[in-house]
């Protein structure tokens, strides 16, 4: 199964689960301890903890232990960054190959002339 | 129409890497000499609206092509490919750096590192570049660097986000 075409692979990644997408809509309304936003969710404490640790690699949430409480956060610029940046390379490169294909093939309407 | 050409665009976040593959329509030694010519190069690297003006050119391991993508006001933004090492007609690697125009690398942006490969895909050429920054933290620097306008559509760009990933 091809994952190209995904310019933001490891966000994708990171919101392509349902338990995941749970919890990053849950801290866009504010932050929670991890234990709250485990509550829903039927599935056991480290299972969970998982989805935060890719969700925090994916740099979308980040945490803090205070005690023996961990509490998570959005990290919203960091997704719009990315995004953005990613489009944009996207976009740079979609168009420099526009322009290859244009004078590959002006290339080899020469080459057919001689 | 065009024919239906293959372009993937990979971005790994924490490898810090992107990986770029697109077929054209034409034998790998012409694709090869688009890549690896100044008079050809400077003929489309630059995407549009923008153009692109080489300096100075030396394709060989070692050498370097200095060149500039001037964007239609006349601005000029100066980078330069450092060549390590060149295989005609499969491949070659280099760094990237964004330079001024005395080609001086800016201190303040990480380097790429830079892998093209060019096979061939029957009539057609399958070109391949990975362009990988030394850290997730050096990618997330030019991201960074990159973001100068406000973020207050965030959360609208995330929400747009999710729908299209629970489509």
């Amino acid at each position: 199964m091809d994952k190209y075409q995904e310019p933001l692979d490891s966000l994708f990644h990171a919101l392509a689960d349902p338990t995941r997408r749970a919890v990053v809509q849950r801290l866009v309304e504010g932050p929670a301890p991890v234990k709250e936003l485990a509550a829903p969710h039927d599935m056991a404490l480290p299972s969970f903890m998982k989805h935060i640790s890719v969700l925090e690699d994916a740099g979308l949430i980040t945490s803090q232990k205070q005690g023996r409480v961990r509490t998570c956060r959005f990290n919203p610029e960091k997704l719009a960054a990315a995004e953005k940046w990613f489009e944009q390379q996207r976009a740079i490169w979609a168009s420099r190959f526009d322009n290859l294909d244009n004078l590959l093939t002006t290339l080899q309407g020469e080459t057919d002339e001689t | 129409m065009k024919p239906d050409l293959r372009f993937n665009f990979i971005a790994d976040m924490q490898k810090g890497t992107l990986t770029v593959r697109r077929e054209f329509a034409a034998k790998r030694q012409l694709v090869w000499d688009c890549y690896t010519k100044r008079e050809l190069l400077d003929q489309w690297y630059a995407p549009k609206p923008l153009t692109t003006k080489t300096k100075s050119f030396d394709f060989r391991e070692g050498g370097h092509w200095h060149f500039a993508m001037i964007d239609p006001n006349g601005t000029h933004y100066w980078s330069r490919t450092d060549y390590e090492t060149i295989t005609p007609i499969d491949g070659y690697t280099g760094y990237d750096s964004f330079t001024d125009e005395t080609g001086t690398p800016n201190p303040n942006m990480p380097r790429s590192h830079i892998e093209m490969t060019f096979t061939d895909q029957g009539a057609h050429t399958m070109t391949e570049t990975v362009v990988a920054y030394t850290s997730a933290e050096d990618l997330q620097t030019v991201i960074d660097m990159g973001m100068e306008e406000g973020l207050a559509s965030t959360l609208e760009r995330l929400d747009e986000l999710l729908v299209k990933l629970v489509a």
